[in-house]
């Protein structure tokens, strides 16, 4: 196990190579190029603003401007979603990496979830420019625990996108159960909807078993509400359970991998 | 100290059998067979229990037919797949060029390609920039480099691949028939740098149809047959073991067309355009109706054995009435049947004919086209001026030909029997075939006995140094100076 750790430190060139190629790659032949990285989640949240404020007027306590509210739970739903459902079919589409060369096929999910946590620190910066329009000022000491929250989400969903790339290889199904499964979730994740309304409280057990329940309060406490972030129990226990499934899912990985060259 | 070392290694590949219909990972958690699924229920072994030592510096080749294994054991050896049961050991950086320029990103440029395929290859950056311009120069893409990869064609792309892969610098070098990248010149320079790999004491496991290039390049052959090592040694005599037995394979596959044809009855329909004026019901029980039948005209009938008609639209087939019948041919070399023969070789057709009433005019006729349909040679006993007197029963009528002067390749033959006039009483187009091998890959249909004189001046190396111009090997008459 910690040698595979290691070797993956080994890879870290290797993985910023192709981090690098892939944010290259989405956008080359476009007019703006790489601006899309922030071109896109601006015009989203317009969007949310122009929907929220005119059409669906959205009035519910607490979550004003609630544009920017609720892309302060998009935005790194955007990243793990994207991330998962790359990752699930991640090794198939470079069948002919695993099947020709000798190569670390780890290396490739690990790959979609950095490409796409790019995306989702410059999407940040749209964020930030929101923020500060509309005067909302995140209290500093929370702020330091932004960089946790991110290590989390990155921590949980490295350890799915193992868990998701290497079955997908064996049920291909995986990709089209995947996306119905991410929408599902979403609508069960307060992100749309704040964690503190009734209904939510009502079914607690079951939110609180959701992951990204925590993730996405987090996200919420540290940058849009006031008062001190209190989440964070709840963030370091998700913490520590993504921890062991990084460690479960990558020890599967292995035990799979030498199927891949076979079955992709 | 081998620097490749397999020991008894097996590779048994999985078949999933009833995958298709249950495949789904929720009927699989719903039936708790998750595990169940995920083991084999039919499997294949591409290699059985081979064991190869390859050392330091050698050249090593393997040599096959199409899904014997070959392919397999390199994978293995590139550690990309690993032994069900043995074991491979391998020391060194290795580099495969089993599949060029796998993991090219289409949309980027050559450039960055080159950087993104380096790495993944094993070389850091600073290795990459230092190699950057040998690589651009190997490719010969100087001028299209920084332009997207998906602009290429195949020929460039596979190109920048090999450039890549060969400047790793590797330790041990696999090659799996990539030779046919690019033109000539590209190939000539790929084996340049081969050779070059050879001089630094490199080691090479190379994979290849190309028999030419085991016997030169390599110190060593293994042949594998369906999985299992055939015989391993000295690399012209695995070549020559490996070639005697697809000949072999070759002339069985021949003889069994040949015996189907065997058995394809006298049609009285006439095949296609070249049409053959030919009496309804004329089989074997029109033999009676064939005297009748010389006063129609036959035209057509009468170029057909020298030149045909139309010889594109000829078709395989048999035809005619049926009065004198050849019930079989047999191509015969110096050993009896045979089906592949070589240049210079001597060549028997023999052909058993019967007539069931005594005949008075006839005619045999052979003519030998090579596959693209052109005539090679024709000729009948009636343009040979022999008069024809009187036949009867069964007979052999044999057509020998002393040395086959034909240049590689394959050939099909009509035999025929016939009124003088032309009027078939039994034809068969194109039904038998048989191939022509020859270490010379001379040009052309037909080959006429040469040699080559020179004055003093002129001078050639030997022939074991220039294997490849094509004046060795015991059977051609075209050798060296003389």
């Amino acid at each position: 196990m910690l040698a595979n750790l290691r070797q993956l430190f080994r890879y870290r060139g290797l993985i910023q190579t192709l981090v690098a190629r892939e944010l290259k790659a989405r956008y080359r032949g476009s007019v703006l190029g790489f601006f899309w990285s922030f071109v896109n989640p601006l015009l989203l949240l317009l969007v949310y603003t122009f929907v929220f404020s005119t059409v669906l007027r959205n009035r519910a306590e607490g979550v004003q401007p609630y544009a920017v509210f609720m892309f302060c739970g998009i935005l790194p739903w955007t990243w793990f979603s994207s991330a998962l459902s790359e990752s699930a079919n991640v090794l198939i589409s470079s069948g002919n990496l695993i099947k020709k060369v000798m190569f670390p096929a780890e290396v490739l999910p690990i790959v979609s979830v950095l490409a796409n946590m790019v995306h989702f620190s410059l999407g940040l910066v749209i964020l930030v420019v929101f923020l500060v329009y509309y005067q909302i000022m995140p209290d500093p000491l929370d702020l330091l625990w932004f960089p946790v929250v991110v290590l989390v989400q990155f921590l949980f969903t490295t350890g799915l996108a193992l868990l998701l790339s290497a079955l997908a290889v064996h049920f291909r199904d995986i990709k089209d159960i995947l996306t119905n499964l991410l929408t599902l979730w979403f609508f069960s994740t307060p992100i749309i909807y704040p964690h503190f309304q009734p209904e939510v409280q009502q079914y607690r057990l079951f939110f609180d078993l959701n992951p990204f329940t925590h993730l996405a309060i987090s996200y919420q406490e540290i940058l849009f509400f006031d008062g001190p972030f209190g989440h964070w129990k709840w963030l370091m226990a998700l913490g520590a359970g993504s921890v062991v499934l990084l460690l479960v899912a990558y020890a599967l990985f292995d035990r799979l991998r030498d199927s891949f060259a076979e079955e992709v | 100290m081998p620097v490749i070392d397999l020991d008894h290694v097996t590779k048994v590949y999985r078949r999933h059998g009833h995958r298709r219909q249950f495949a789904t990972l929720k009927s699989a958690l719903l039936t708790g067979s998750l595990v169940k699924h995920l083991r084999p229920d039919q499997t294949f072994s591409a290699l059985r229990g081979i064991s190869l030592k390859v050392p330091k510096g050698a050249t090593y080749g393997v040599i096959g037919r199409n899904g014997s294994g070959k392919s397999t054991l390199l994978k293995l050896v590139a550690g990309i797949t690993k032994p069900t049961i043995g074991t491979v050991r391998v020391e060194g950086r290795v580099s495969a060029l089993i599949e060029l320029g796998a993991g090219f990103h289409p949309e980027i440029s050559g450039r960055e390609n080159v950087f993104i395929n380096g790495i993944m290859l094993g070389l850091t950056r600073r290795e990459i920039m230092r190699r950057f311009d040998a690589i651009v120069e190997f490719a010969e893409l100087e001028e299209f480099i920084d332009a997207p990869v998906k602009t290429y064609s195949s020929g460039m792309y596979m190109r920048l691949g090999f450039a890549v892969a060969i400047n790793v610098d590797p330790d041990i070098l696999l090659v799996d028939e990539v030779l046919a990248v690019g033109d000539e010149g590209f190939s000539l320079k790929c084996l340049d740098k081969f050779a070059e790999f050879k001089r630094r004491g490199k080691t090479i496991l190379l994979v290849t149809h190309g028999l030419s290039m085991v016997e030169r390049f390599c110190d060593e052959a293994l042949w594998i047959e369906a999985g299992e090592n055939r015989t391993t040694g000295d690399p012209k005599r695995v070549v020559q073991a490996y070639l005697a037995d697809v000949e072999q394979a070759e002339d069985q596959h021949l003889a069994a067309e040949d015996a189907k044809v065997q058995h394809t009855p006298v049609t009285a329909a006439s095949p296609g355009p070249v049409s053959e004026p030919t009496l309804p019901g004329a089989t074997d029980v029109a033999a009676a109706d064939a005297e009748e039948s010389t006063d129609e005209p036959d035209t057509e009938a009468a170029d057909d054995d020298e030149v045909p008609a139309d010889m594109f639209a000829a078709k395989e087939g048999r035809w005619g009435s049926g009065a004198l019948r050849i019930e079989r041919v047999t191509l015969e070399g110096d050993d009896g049947p045979a089906h592949v023969f070589h240049t210079g070789d001597p060549l028997t057709i023999r052909m058993r004919v019967s007539a069931d009433h005594p005949v008075d005019d006839f005619a045999f006729g052979i003519s030998i086209f090579s596959t693209d349909g052109v005539c090679c040679y024709g000729t009948n006993t009636n343009i040979e001026e022999m008069e024809s007197e009187s036949l009867e029963g069964e007979s052999d009528v044999v057509f020998a030909i002393d040395r086959l002067e034909l240049v590689e390749g394959t050939y099909k033959i009509d035999v025929a029997a016939h009124k003088r006039d032309g009027f078939s009483y039994d034809y068969h187009r194109l039904l038998y075939t048989f191939r022509v091998k020859s270490r010379t890959k001379d040009v052309g249909i037909y080959r006429p006995s040469h040699s080559w004189r020179f004055s003093r001046n002129v001078r050639f190396k030997k022939p074991d140094d220039t294997l490849e111009t094509g004046d060795r090997g015991p059977e051609t008459e075209a050798g060296g100076p003389k």
